[in-house]
């Protein structure tokens, strides 16, 4: 297990030197620094002065390594654009899209995985076939799509929610949280939904595939013999058995959903890391999106890592070796 | 009142097809006394599982109960509603699958499965139900069941999660217990003491048994009396000992001339031509009559019937009456 452990960490902090080999390149090879961050009237000796103070006159090896280095504390410089510490700057808007996250993947939980026992234990029925049908415009549709059409209900037509922003936000320490205030979390509303459309049918197909499975097991008729009732034996007993890979799954996407909510954020104009990201890649802000990948890309690997590390961890029967179980042969 | 636990009478089940009705158990008759094991026989796919199914009313749909009635201890169960039937599953009606190593949840621990159990069928608090727990699992012979009451399936073998889920059929002190081959996927020296305990249970209790296997050294130790079914019909009821000695319907015959015996005096298993009809072409008459190296024209235009103990055979039937 320790061998295993330390594997995945060295895998992952591989992959990590990689990324950060593409932020940096990104870095040296998108038009010039000096020329970004300095104004119309600086001379050729301010420009070669500030080249030297950033030390882009040192080797190719030399840079990168101290990239690294400054990147691993955390810092990725100054913003070109605003003149902010590019970590301040993420900080700031880390929180919104790391709630909008949470929350669009609570409501797929909470809604796929319903639908996913519905469909399964009522499988051939006319609403499970719909549910079926519904689920595959779900995936095929594209998020900025659904969110688009919710405005336009929600916002435009009956102008229940908000359809931009963020609404008021309360600091929590370093913390800027919108779901204590009622703004806020009316706010959040449309783009998690939005944001949970894709995830909500793919883990509804992946319940009702599990479920499905489940359903003609031994356990299962065992547990309609021994009298328990049949609403139970769905969703306690069935259901605990598909949740295993649902988790999985969920671990993975968490992942996907912070690098989809780029597209959520421009729709919505949620003040999260993606619209920072955007506005970045206009302005060419070169700082803000290397900071940027890296953050996502540190986000993925480490989910992965503890995915992979907890699967060997979370089934009671992988939990202890065989020799425990053969000390009671009856 | 009576001592007749269960009584199943011309039971008919089917299943629609697209292709039409297929008829899985055509007027299936038995009953099963206070105490006493009954044996039920026959070939993968002759309805021995099907009659046990359709008495705890677990039939997959398409399949139904198409006639017939089912009475057990003087209630006919047949025709009560799913909600009912939840109840007397479990609670009058245990039950025994075939495969041990898959009848658990493995995500719940063995107590927890117990102590369900109990609650869904007695008043009884959490705590009395742990306490009946341990004591279930102490009487189907698990050692030290303090220790062993918060494991999983897995952890233990084939034999104890056997014994874990007799005593989940045990738990609410059901007056029929039905056992769908309870032994086949153990081995034959575990086999031995799950039929003994089986057996012993039973003859404290009281309880019925309706035990189904195609082994007819199982029924031979452990049943009482053995019905033989052929074809979705039964072929032969009687005490173990008339039909294992006795045989009078030919096919029980055939069934028992291809038991090895341990004595030697049979130089050659005798092996019955053929194979048993698919369900959707049984022949006309008697099912077996195609096999059958005794069949007369009545055997093949009518169906041989038995009221009780007999054979439902032609030869048998006549050689009876007259």
């Amino acid at each position: 297990m320790l061998a295993f452990l330390i594997k995945r960490t060295a895998n992952a902090f591989f992959v990590m030197l990689a990324v950060a080999f593409l932020a940096f390149l990104i870095f040296r090879s998108f038009g010039d620094p000096v020329e970004m961050m300095v104004n119309e009237q600086a001379t050729q000796e301010d420009r070669a002065a500030l080249r030297e103070r950033l030390g882009l006159n040192d080797g190719f090896l030399t840079q990168y390594v101290r990239f690294v280095t400054n990147a691993a504390q955390g810092d990725f410089g100054i913003s070109y654009r605003n003149q902010q510490d590019v970590m301040v700057l993420i900080s700031e808007r880390f929180p919104a899209t790391i709630e909008l996250v949470l929350v669009a993947t609570i409501i797929s939980l909470v809604v796929g995985m319903p639908l996913g026992v519905l469909t399964a234990v009522h499988r051939n029925s006319r609403l499970a076939n719909f549910l079926q049908l519904g689920s595959i415009v779900g995936v095929s549709l594209p998020s900025f799509v659904v969110g688009i059409l919710l405005i336009l209900a929600f916002s435009v037509s009956l102008g229940w929610l908000p359809a931009f922003g963020r609404g008021e936000t309360v600091d929590v320490g370093w913390w800027s949280t919108g779901l204590l205030t009622p703004s806020g979390r009316q706010a959040l509303i449309l783009p998690a939904i939005s944001l949970s459309t894709f995830q909500i049918t793919l883990v509804m197909r992946l319940v009702r595939a599990e479920m499905l499975e489940t359903l003609r097991t031994d356990y299962v008729k065992f547990a309609r013999a021994r009298g328990v009732p049949r609403a139970r034996v769905h969703w306690v007993h069935a259901l605990r058995n598909c949740l295993m890979p649902v988790i999985t799954l969920t671990g993975m996407q968490i992942g996907n959903l912070i690098a989809f909510a780029l597209v959520t954020e421009t729709v919505f104009q949620w003040p999260g890391m993606g619209l920072l990201f955007i506005q970045a890649v206009t302005f060419v802000d070169i700082p803000v999106m290397a900071a940027y990948l890296m953050l996502v890309s540190l986000i993925f690997v480490t989910l992965n890592t503890i995915v992979d590390v907890t699967y060997a961890w979370v089934d009671p029967r992988l939990k202890d070796d065989s020799a425990k179980a053969g000390a009671a042969n009856g | 009142m009576t001592d007749t636990v269960l009584e199943v009478r011309d039971l008919r089940v089917e299943f629609p097809t697209r292709t039409g009705i297929l008829t899985a158990l055509d007027g299936v008759s038995l009953s099963i006394q206070r105490g006493e094991i009954l044996g039920v026989v026959g070939e993968s796919g002759a309805g021995k599982s099907m009659t046990g199914l359709a008495i705890l009313g677990l039939l997959e749909p398409p399949g139904r109960i198409a006639g017939g009635e089912i009475w057990l201890s003087g209630d006919r169960i047949d025709t009560l509603s799913e909600r009912e039937m939840e109840n007397v599953r479990g609670g009058r009606i245990g039950a025994i699958f075939q495969d041990p190593l898959t009848s658990l949840n493995p995500l719940f621990r063995v107590g927890d499965q117990l102590v369900e159990t109990i609650r869904l069928h007695t008043d009884l608090g959490k705590e009395q139900a742990r306490a009946r727990a341990l004591e279930l699992l102490r009487e189907v012979g698990i050692p030290a069941p303090e220790n062993r009451i918060d494991a999983y399936p897995h952890q233990f073998s084939g034999g104890m999660r056997q014994r874990v889920v007799i005593a989940l059929a045990l738990c609410a002190e059901p007056e029929l217990i039905v056992a769908d081959e309870p032994t086949t996927a153990l081995d034959v020296s575990i086999q031995a003491q799950i039929t003994a305990l089986l057996r012993q249970l039973c003859r404290e209790r009281g309880t019925a048994v309706m035990l189904v296997t195609h082994d007819m050294g199982v029924i031979a130790e452990t049943a009482d009396r053995v019905a033989v079914m052929y074809a979705g019909r039964i072929a032969e009821m009687g005490t173990v000992e008339d039909v294992v000695r006795r045989p009078r319907h030919p096919y029980t015959e055939g069934l028992m001339g291809s038991i090895p015996s341990m004595h030697g005096d049979v130089a050659e298993l005798q092996m019955i031509p053929g194979s048993m009809p698919r369900l959707d072409a049984i022949p006309q008459g008697c099912a077996f009559n195609p096999r059958c190296a005794h069949a007369g024209t009545r055997c093949r235009t009518e169906v041989p019937r038995i009221n009780g103990t007999g054979a439902a055979c032609w030869l048998a039937l006549e050689g009876a009456t007259e």
